[in-house]
């Protein structure tokens, strides 16, 4: 389903954001990806969404290729992956079900579809009571559900979350983490970027681990350090 | 639909910069109707004094009828004149009490003695008009000979000036407002930068990024449009009363309610033109 093969990615300066990488995932897969701040989660995630191009090597999602993707299909490759950004990328100044709405406004599904498709993320995700309210007014916990609901609004085949409980309490760390497990099981492919020590040695998924840009562990039922 | 709500949203989530682009157009749409008024207008009077007589040669009180009709034979016998007719005094009060008949001060104070008797003349060739004048001046019982043409080639000088005015002053215009315009509406797109981002990362394709921009564009310049119109039309019924007094029997007014509608109609369609083409721009220049 994704294969990234002899990623590089250097920045203006000459910064190595990654440097030969190379995994493959098969659809369905649960992965964390682990690693310091500035390993190159973030930018593997972003090559991923063609939100940047890899100075080397070649990406595929399905059959498509994202170093020769053209400029107008980018969008369409948006839409199969859900995102869950590190910073949330909610908009401030439109509520909560207008946040989670806007996916569908944008692949062009009108109401009602789009606003029954909205309410049952909201639903599942645990956040109806605060459908009319703004971001400023919801907790960080609230907040994340919110951009997992609007990830997943959708249906995507694939879902990466960039630190999604970054800055959470342990049980609502749990929380989510439970909620992208409920997602995996239902066929969504999750990369999920993480430090989160316990909930990775929990869960024993496959792990991939970075430093300073390379890959240095891919393994099927990982830990976030070697013992 | 979704792209109107937006635009919409927009638009009242910065009242004062949709505020300033709509009074920018309302300005260029306000001279737009002026000088279209004052086109169309002038060409009515043009077409009024050209439907006159040539030449209306006016006697004085002594002349007598043996005279003027001795003069009106010589003049046909040249073989310039196409139409010649005798204007009466009790005719010549007549007219007068039929442009008057609203003001009965008027009519009482003037009697068929002090309005002269007069000829309407056009001649075959509008060269022969010159020849004409000259014998009619020479008559002793003549007291004016009025020439329209001379009207029509000043009015017609005048107009042509007003449209060269016009059409300068509405190009500087139209082109300060697509300047001011793609101005705001890149302020827009900069303040909105975070929004543009989070959609693109969602999956919007650049049109749909854009289409709101554009229609605001629209939007503003249409609402100009509409205001610069509606105040023309405001100063224009109220200088009615003034302007009908100094063009008297000048059938310009009142100004039909279908032609404003028509210029209505011109200048919406001007105003999209003009939206489109400078949020365009605005879009070109700021959504890379």
């Amino acid at each position: 389903m994704i294969k990234v093969d002899r990623v590089s990615k250097t920045f203006g300066l000459g910064t190595s954001g990654l440097i030969d990488v190379s995994f493959s995932v098969e659809k369905g897969e649960f992965i964390f990806l682990v690693g310091t701040t500035g390993s190159g989660k973030t930018t593997l995630l972003r090559l991923l969404i063609r939100e940047a191009l890899p100075t080397h090597g070649s990406i595929f999602i399905d059959d498509w290729d994202l170093v020769k993707l053209p400029h107008h299909k980018v969008p369409h490759l948006r839409k199969k992956i859900g995102v869950i950004f590190q910073d949330l990328k909610l908009l401030t100044d439109r509520t909560i079900f207008e946040n989670i709405v806007l996916p569908l406004q944008v692949a062009g599904i009108k109401p009602p579809q789009s606003t029954k498709r909205a309410e049952e993320l909201m639903e599942h995700v645990g956040i109806s009571m605060h459908r009319d309210k703004f971001p400023i007014q919801l907790s960080g916990g609230e907040l994340q559900r919110a951009a997992i609901a609007r990830a997943l609004v959708l249906s995507p085949d694939i879902l990466l979350a960039d630190e999604p409980t970054g800055n959470l309490d342990p049980k609502t760390s749990k929380d989510i983490v439970k909620l992208l497990l409920d997602i995996n099981e239902k066929g969504t492919t999750v990369i999920m970027a993480t430090h989160n020590a316990d909930i990775v040695n929990h869960l024993s998924k496959r792990v991939i681990a970075l430093e300073k840009g390379k890959l240095i562990r891919d393994e099927k039922k990982g830990k976030y350090a070697v013992s | 639909m979704q792209f109107l709500k937006t635009t919409w949203n927009h638009t009242r989530r910065s009242p004062y910069q949709a505020f300033a682009a709509v009074f920018i157009m309302m300005q260029t749409f306000f001279v737009v109707s002026l000088f279209t008024f004052v086109i169309f207008g002038s060409a009515k009077i043009i077409n009024y004094f050209e439907s006159l007589p040539q030449v209306t040669v006016f006697f004085k009180n002594e002349a007598k009828q043996e005279q003027i009709d001795g003069l009106k034979s010589q003049l046909e016998g040249t073989g310039k004149v196409a139409k010649i007719r005798f204007v009466s005094k009790q005719e010549a009060l007549n007219i007068y009490r039929s442009q008057n008949k609203n003001d009965p001060l008027l009519l009482d104070l003037v009697t068929a003695d002090i309005l002269p008797s007069s000829l309407e003349i056009s001649t075959v060739h509008i060269e022969d008009l010159n020849s004409v004048s000259d014998t009619l001046k020479n008559s002793d019982f003549v007291q004016e000979v009025i020439f329209p043409k001379d009207i029509i080639s000043n009015l017609t000088s005048w107009t042509n000036a007003a449209r060269k005015i016009g059409a300068a002053l509405i190009v500087v215009l139209g082109l300060d407002s697509i300047f001011l315009m793609v101005i705001i509406i890149g302020i827009k797109i900069s303040q909105r930068k975070e929004e543009i981002e989070i959609m693109r990362l969602l999956g919007a394709t650049s049109w749909y990024v854009r289409w709101p921009f554009i229609f605001e564009g629209i939007f503003y310049s249409a609402g100009g449009a509409i205001v610069g119109w509606g105040v023309s039309c405001l100063i224009l019924w109220y200088a009615n009363p003034l302007l009908s007094s100094f063009l008297g029997n000048i059938p310009v007014l009142p100004v039909s309610p279908l032609f404003l509608l028509e210029l209505l109609g011109a200048e919406l369609l001007l105003a999209v033109i003009l939206g489109m083409l400078s949020s365009y721009m605005a879009v070109l220049r700021y959504l890379k």
